[in-house]
């Protein structure tokens, strides 16, 4: 995960909508940090009220991989 | 840990000491390798072997006099590795043909006085250093006492090729009347030796050379001088070679004595267990002259292959990283000092098991678990630990102490407040395993001694592991207050790890394990006590391995329970290996805490009985059938099965802390508690869901309570498709999501996972 937008999210990823809204998710620009590094990754999220997705695939693949490697640095 | 801390640590793992075949080679040839391409029958890199530590390799290697034999280790499990048999069955292939660089010449002119063994030797290894060798001798030409041999041992022509190769390195020969005796440097040369052992040549001054240096005099050597008899022939070349070492740096003007001290043979500090090797007979050889290379092999596969390895052979951990503490301690250093970059061996630092069974196993004690432990506090000492490392263990550390699971209490009852004699603390870990029978021993300890108080909570021991200095000695202190405001009573352990860390916590206080307690004043009335059918094995954990006293009492109690059991091979009482849990192993690295609960599991076929709750939950958890002492003292009739009791878990243990806790101020001390409020928000999970939460560490107070927030806030996601829903929940460190869905009592779970990285901005 470098900078610029990296895709976080899957086409399945589109079956949630926003409980608060109602509104479906679409995919953005989100700033991640761990450990004093940041990322911006492209990440489902509600575009009223700003409400944002991890799907387990980010999170237990990519997204943990990185933070072991934070973790390490 | 500076440098001369490491090199200490360094030399007390003696696995990169030279076999003693190595160490009893005058030039130090590496038989070991040797036997090794011989048996694989790799005649090539056999020949490799020789060739890096042997003068003129295809004379040496067909009359070595192998005095390595008498050193072999083999020879105390049969016969001896014939290695000189070997190195003449290699030389009688085609030497391969190697790539030599060309050395750049150096000016220094060297006059070598006689062409023997050790005349050769050393005018070989002086113009492999790019001195200007000239060797001396008379006819009928090089090779002193070398032409004597048997053509059968060493063709002519064989040593003819070798002076043509001297040649072809640079050395000069010449035919000349001895000008004997050599009292100086001759003229034209810058150094000179003397080789006695050409009987035409080798004529020194009469004084005898200097035994470190082999020097007679400023710039003049003198070597070759026969040893035992027959002379040994690569006693020889060693001298020719000690005395070439001293002329290079004679020549190079730099110290003649420095560093020199296991230049010949010498002793070796590698220790090779061979108990439990069987003996075999040196491998006969069919035909007089020589071992053909199928004989070679069977006779090179009889090489023992010496190393130490004890530690790594015993532990999975140190197997695991695929080399021994002393590489180990380099990497640590090296880790510590690393400013940029990946510190690589924090995996290796954080994975110990802390219990020393390798500096037990080892001859020198290396101190792995003091190494690892060190590192740990260093990282923690310099914000370098990853927060991922222990965190879970900790903040299990932290519910185990808290207001919901933590209880220090004098006995209930009229002698109760105003007297506590002694003091129970059963361990959060047992508590959280087994909460009903940390409840019957406690009704047992109190109907013996009425002035018996009750801790429940942590020893501290995570913090420990964890290398938290500061958070052990607050912790310490914690429990220290409530020790000192029962009135400093004796503390009675039953986990051997609360044993091991209360002593660190709590020096000044009493302590007698609950097993020695017992087996001293008897057992409490128990439950049903259903003996096992068959015997089981006793498996002491890593922590009692310094408490011989806890170890016989346990076993006490069961023989007084009538229980027959069985001793572990070889990894029980002062050598008991851990569970994987010891360290917070299974939290650094659980699939090698669990490949070391498999591993510990498997040593014998028989049931286990033990007296620690992790080692037989951890077991428990890979299939083992185990029982703790306090099942047998306590399981009810209706419990047919104890040794199958299943491994509650984090989440299970955590729970089971809190009931236990509330359970015992109502039977106990009649308050009128209300049992823990575990079931504010009613979860339903298959069981595999269940498996895969506690696989990812997220417990159920975390789901409950994700799942209360979203629906409170209406902060969630939803599924039209499927009503679905999902909640994110971040009360600490970590973000958990839940995917749930209500029903009509509470909510089904479905699935849930983590991440530690965190949501910063949301552009628009």
């Amino acid at each position: 995960m470098t900078d610029g937008a990296i895709k976080g999210y899957a086409e399945a990823d589109a079956r949630w909508t926003c409980g608060n809204c109602g509104r479906p998710l679409k995919p953005g620009p989100v700033v991640l940090t761990y450990l004093g590094s940041e990322f911006t990754v492209e990440l489902m999220r509600c575009t009223a009220c700003g409400l944002v997705l991890v799907p387990e695939d980010l999170a237990l693949g990519r997204m943990a991989e990185v933070e072991k490697l934070l973790e390490d640095k | 840990m500076d440098q001369a801390r490491l090199r200490t640590l360094e030399s007390r793992c003696i696995q990169e000491e030279p076999p003693r075949c190595r160490a009893a080679c005058p030039l130090h040839v590496d038989a070991r390798a040797l036997c090794g391409h011989v048996a694989s029958g790799e005649v090539d890199k056999a020949w490799a072997v020789l060739k890096r530590h042997m003068p003129l390799p295809s004379v040496l290697a067909r009359i070595c006099d192998q005095p390595c034999r008498a050193a072999c280790l083999r020879g105390e499990a049969g016969d001896p590795v014939r290695v000189g048999d070997l190195e003449r069955a290699v030389a009688r292939n085609p030497e391969p043909l190697t790539r030599t660089l060309p050395v750049p010449p150096r000016q220094g002119r060297v006059l070598v006085a006689g062409a023997g063994p050790s005349g050769l030797t050393a005018a070989w290894d002086l113009a492999k250093k790019g001195w200007r060798v000239t060797v001396v001798t008379t006819a009928p030409g090089p090779g002193g006492p070398l032409r004597d041999l048997p053509p059968g041992l060493l063709p002519p022509e064989v040593l003819d090729t070798e002076i043509k190769r001297l040649e072809s390195m640079g050395v000069a020969f010449r035919l000349e009347s001895p000008a004997n005796p050599l009292t100086s440097v001759p003229e034209g040369f810058d150094a000179a030796l003397v080789a006695l052992d050409d009987p035409a040549q080798g004529m020194a001054s009469s004084d005898a050379p200097e035994p470190d240096t082999l020097a007679i005099g400023e710039g003049l050597f003198a070597c070759g001088e026969p040893v035992g008899d027959p002379p040994s022939w690569v006693g020889l070349m060693a001298s020719g070679r000690k005395a070439a070492v001293s002329l290079d740096r004679f020549l190079q003007k730099v110290s003649l004595t420095a560093g020199r001290d296991r230049e010949g043979p010498f002793e070796t500090r590698l220790f090779t267990n061979i108990e439990g090797v069987e003996p075999l007979p040196e491998t006969p050889m069919a035909d007089p002259a020589g071992y053909s290379l199928d004989e070679a092999g069977a006779e090179a596969a009889r090489c023992l292959d010496c190393q130490c390895l004890e530690c790594v052979k015993a532990c999975p951990y140190l197997a695991h990283f695929q080399s021994h503490p002393k590489a180990y301690a380099r990497q640590i250093y090296n880790n510590a000092a690393i400013v940029k970059g990946h510190h690589t061996a924090n995996i290796l630092i954080n994975s110990c098991m802390l219990c020393g069974l390798c500096t037990q196993l080892c001859p020198e004690n290396f101190p792995m678990a003091e190494t690892c432990l060190t590192a740990r506090r260093s990282m923690v000492a310099r914000s370098k630990m990853p927060p991922s490392a222990f965190e879970f263990a900790l903040e299990d550390m932290a519910q185990a102490c808290s207001d919901i699971c933590f209880l220090a209490r004098p006995a209930p009852g009229p002698d109760g407040p105003d007297r506590c004699d002694l003091l129970f603390f059963p361990g959060c870990q047992l508590a959280g395993s087994a909460p009903d029978r940390v409840e019957a021993a406690y009704q047992g300890l109190l109907a013996a001694d009425g002035a018996t108080g009750l801790m429940l909570g942590c020893c501290g021991a995570p913090a420990h592991w964890a290398g938290q200095e500061a958070m052990f000695r607050d912790h310490a202190a914690m429990l220290r207050g409530h020790w000192e405001a029962m009135g400093r009573p004796t503390v009675i352990p039953a986990c051997p790890t609360c044993l091991d860390t209360l002593r660190l916590a709590l020096p000044e206080a009493a302590m007698e394990s609950l097993w020695e307690y017992w087996a001293r004043t008897g057992l409490p009335r128990g439950g049903g006590r259903p003996l096992p059918q068959a015997a089981p094995a006793v498996l002491d954990p890593c922590s009692a391995r310094r408490e011989p006293g806890m170890r016989q009492g346990a076993r006490a109690v069961l023989k007084t329970l009538g229980v027959e059991t069985l001793e572990l091979p070889r990894l029980t009482g002062e050598l008991a290996f851990c569970c994987g849990y010891g360290g917070l192993a299974h939290n650094a690295n659980p699939p090698l805490a669990d490949e070391t609960a498999r591993q510990r599991a498997a040593e014998s076929e028989a049931d286990y009985v033990t007296y620690c709750a992790m080692c037989r939950d951890r077991l428990a958890r890979v299939g083992k059938r185990v029982v703790h002492v306090m099942d047998l003292l306590f399981a009810s009739p209706n419990e047919s099965d104890p040794a199958a009791r299943p491994d509650p878990g984090f989440s299970g243990r955590r729970e089971n802390r809190a009931l236990l806790r509330a359970r015992l101020l109502r039977t106990i001390w009649k308050e009128d508690q209300a049992m823990p409020d575990t079931e504010a928000v009613v979860l339903r999970m298959s069981p595999e869901v269940a498996a895969l939460l506690e696989q990812r560490r997220i417990m159920p107070d975390d789901v409950r309570r994700a799942v209360a927030g979203a629906e409170s806030s209406g902060r969630r996601l939803t599924d039209p498709a499927t009503g679905r829903r999902l909640a994110s929940f971040k009360p600490r460190t970590v973000t958990f999501w839940v995917e749930y869905s209500p029903l009509e009592d509470g909510f089904e779970v479905f699935n849930a996972w983590c991440h530690r990285m965190e949501i910063k901005a949301v552009p628009s």
